[in-house]
């Protein structure tokens, strides 16, 4: 089972896993009480003036890591197709991947002494 | 085509209660957990033992007040929960839940979907799931959600990576992405030992994927001792802060439904899914049915480990996540994969 008819069954799962959580969220909103004022409003009340808002800059490390994410995962996708034809693809596969390996290591290791992962610094 | 709507609407409808239900008194079972190992008795007043508390704190959920902050992005603040739960109703739709029962003459599978790149539309819907934090809590506009959401998404990105490069030695050894044929070539008998038949689970030639695959899982579900997102003596609740009623509700559910879809996955890819000794033994409707029952014994488990793992360690510090998430987990991940090519390819050429 191969065709597009197989992805049917996951259509159905969306239609009933959105209308539940659509659903849900609509009815709680009616069911519970909804008293207003400008207090309790307030981000994170808790009786201590708040200062200023979230949209605040953070660490550069995170931005770091998310971009590093993208290129080491990109490479993780090219192992699946190699993974799926292991077995067809034999010895001259196996030294085409360790070429490939060593070239994601090399890059691996660029990153880790540029100290792209060091968090305690 | 008709019959085919029904058998999986009902097949859907199914699984997806058995979801809601299990992941509901997955709160109990965690409370009464906890209290077993700290030595106390746990909730014990709603009904005997207490088994009616899930669905107490079920209706107070529903009937709390649905607060959302001025400051807050209001549609993205409701879409962060409804993003999350989505997510996690959908991974079970791959997952194999037993062989195949033949009612009235007709072959029903027991999968939801048998598509042929089953792993990977797992990875892609937890892959979603973190817009769900990530969305949720930048929309709170609250310096303590986005604290939690922004270690989050950086902590599920990472061990990302570990988990997708584990998986790889399992795909290679079975040549296939589907769950399906997964499970079913962990049916034979281990290392050709007469009376094993059943037992050819993936942990056994693959210990360090398991173990491996078993840490990320931890991670990407948020759980101690990775559950530095909400961890409450710095962050009060994390990505949730803001939330309450059945927003929040949803949050916390995701978690638990994540877990037992993990636990499903974790039984299917290395602990033979729904085989055990001796089912090939059985007649075919019973087969699928003790298969049933065997994969669930190990999802439970699995959920216990998660439970137990969570009331035995303290939480790590950010840079030890860190740490061992892309400096120890992923070259871990690249080495296991390259010995697992190098001795079946190795094999092969004797």
């Amino acid at each position: 089972m191969n065709t597009t008819s197989s992805y049917f069954p996951i259509v159905m799962q969306t239609l009933v896993a959105g209308g539940f959580v659509g659903l849900v969220l609509t009815l709680t909103h009616l069911l519970g009480p909804s008293r207003k004022n400008k207090t309790k409003d307030a981000n994170f009340e808790c009786g201590v003036e708040s200062d200023g808002d979230a949209r605040v800059r953070f660490s550069i490390k995170y931005f770091m890591t998310a971009i590093l994410f993208v290129l080491f995962d990109v490479e993780v996708i090219f192992f699946y197709p190699y993974a799926v034809n292991f077995k067809e693809l034999g010895g001259e596969g196996f030294l085409a991947v360790l070429m490939f390996v060593s070239f994601f290591l090399i890059g691996f290791f660029y990153v880790l002494k540029k100290g792209a992962l060091e968090w305690d610094k | 085509m008709l019959d085919l709507i029904i058998e999986k609407s009902i097949l859907i409808l199914s699984v997806f209660s058995v979801t809601l239900l299990i992941a509901t008194y997955l709160t109990y079972t965690e409370r009464k957990v906890a209290a077993f190992l700290q030595d106390r008795i746990g909730p014990d007043r709603a009904g005997p033992f207490g088994i009616f508390q899930p669905l107490a704190d079920a209706g107070k959920m529903f009937f709390k007040e649905d607060f959302i902050p001025a400051a807050s992005a209001k549609w993205l603040f409701i879409m962060g929960p409804g993003i999350a739960m989505f997510t996690a109703c959908m991974t079970g739709a791959v997952i194999p839940w037993g062989t195949s029962l033949n009612i009235m003459g007709r072959e029903v599978s027991l999968q939801i979907a048998d598509v042929n790149i089953g792993i990977l539309y797992i990875m892609g819907m937890v892959s979603i799931g973190v817009y769900g934090i990530m969305i949720g809590g930048w929309a709170s506009n609250n310096k303590y959600s986005l604290m939690g959401a922004i270690r989050a998404s950086s902590q599920m990105i990472s061990y990302e990576l570990a988990m997708g490069l584990s998986i790889i030695s399992i795909v290679m050894m079975t040549g296939s992405l589907s769950l399906k044929d997964i499970a079913a070539g962990q049916s034979g008998q281990l290392f050709g030992i007469p009376l094993t038949t059943g037992l050819d689970w993936n942990v056994f030639v693959q210990p360090v994927g398991f173990i491996i695959f078993l840490v990320c899982a931890f991670a990407e579900t948020n759980r101690a001792p990775f559950d530095l997102p909400e961890c409450e003596s710095e962050l009060i609740g994390g990505y949730h802060t803001e939330y309450s009623s059945m927003k929040l509700g949803f949050f916390l559910f995701a978690e638990y439904i994540n877990m037992f879809i993990s636990s499903a996955v974790i039984s299917t890819l290395y602990f033979g899914g729904y085989n055990f000794p001796g089912i090939h033994l059985l007649p075919h409707n019973l087969q699928a049915i003790a298969g049933i029952a065997a994969l669930f014994g190990k999802i439970f488990f699995f959920i216990f480990v998660f439970m137990w793992v969570r009331w035995t360690l303290p939480r790590f510090r950010y840079d030890q996540l860190m740490h061992l998430g892309w400096k120890i987990l992923i070259p871990l991940s690249i080495l296991n994969m390259l010995v697992t090519a190098g001795w079946m390819t190795f094999r092969n050429l004797l």
